[in-house]
């Protein structure tokens, strides 16, 4: 159970530095390419790489760039984004996970 | 990869270190690897530590099986990187390169126990879908598998979900086939530490 309990713990220190810790971004843009929501216009390359990453190109970099974003900025922007995004899955397993188990013990 | 920072942005502890390896393994350092230690305090530290603990931390699925989740996790998100390093180390976790090619290529009929069967079927869902319900978990545990299992899958597909998604966005280089069997060796060996 410990290690099961040690996973959780990991991940939710992951998110907390993800979102809250230091960067080149505000923590602000940095929940909402997690959330993937109320993403300005030259960050729509956020929402592919939360839905479908597979078809970010060159030109959706690039089109940050352009836009002002550091390399730097737009790292941490993806790995919110991917991270965000991949959190929103496993909560929903976690969540299917914990109602079966509750109805398991409630007979 | 498409951020020239991670190219060529690291300090000279990774950079020596990506060199001792390019030396003694012939391989260049996969990009997968290489990124964990971009800003490594912002991303790569804490999420090594989740994906260790995920891959080789005791559980009940064999080291085998939960590479070829991240296999099948990484099909299903269509990146390329993650399906060679994952089924190669699969294949090699197993002494088994069709069993892994089967699954690939047709769970239905793949040549797997039924709990696995239908756990590869619930994480595939979960990435293609974003979401799964109660009965999902329902048919998962009907086939044979603890709920301990079906935690521990979810971990490898959280893990995988994100890894995926960082490949294709920040374009991570394709290794030759040589390349990737060092990998998957180093994998075996070493974990993702």
């Amino acid at each position: 159970m410990a290690v099961h309990q040690n996973k959780k713990v990991v991940h939710e220190d992951l998110v907390k530095r993800l979102v809250s810790g230091d960067g080149m971004t505000s923590s602000e843009d940095r929940v909402r390419a997690f959330n993937n929501a109320d993403l300005p216009a030259p960050l729509e390359l956020l929402t592919e790489v939360a839905t479908g990453a597979g078809h970010v190109t060159d030109g959706d970099i690039h089109r940050a760039k352009m836009a002002g974003f550091t390399e730097d900025q737009i790292f941490e922007l993806v790995v919110c984004a991917a991270v965000g995004a991949a959190t929103r899955q496993y909560e929903s397993g976690l969540t299917a996970l914990a109602h079966t188990r509750s109805n398991r013990q409630g007979g | 990869m498409r951020l020239d920072i991670l190219n060529n942005g690291y300090g000279i502890g990774p950079r020596v270190l990506f060199k001792i390896i390019r030396l003694f393994s012939g391989h260049p350092v996969p990009d997968a690897a290489k990124l964990t230690f971009y800003r490594s305090d912002f991303y790569g530290n804490t999420m090594k530590t989740f994906t260790q603990l995920a891959m080789r931390g005791p559980s009940a699925w064999s080291i085998a099986d939960r590479e070829l989740m991240a296999a099948y996790v990484s099909k299903i998100n269509e990146s390329p990187f993650c399906i060679y390093t994952h089924s190669a180390t699969a294949a090699r976790a197993y002494h088994d390169p069709d069993k892994v090619e089967a699954v690939l290529a047709g769970l239905d009929s793949a040549p797997v126990d039924e709990p696995l069967k239908q756990t590869l079927h619930l994480v595939a869902k979960l990435t293609r879908e974003g979401r799964v319900d109660d009965d999902d978990v329902r048919a998962v545990l009907s086939a044979g598998a603890s709920p301990e299992q079906v935690e521990d899958a979810l971990d490898v597909c959280f893990a995988f979900n994100t890894t995926a998604r960082l490949a294709n966005t920040f374009g991570f280089e394709l290794l030759s086939p040589e390349g990737f069997e060092a990998g998957a060796k180093y994998l075996l060996k070493r974990g993702y530490r």
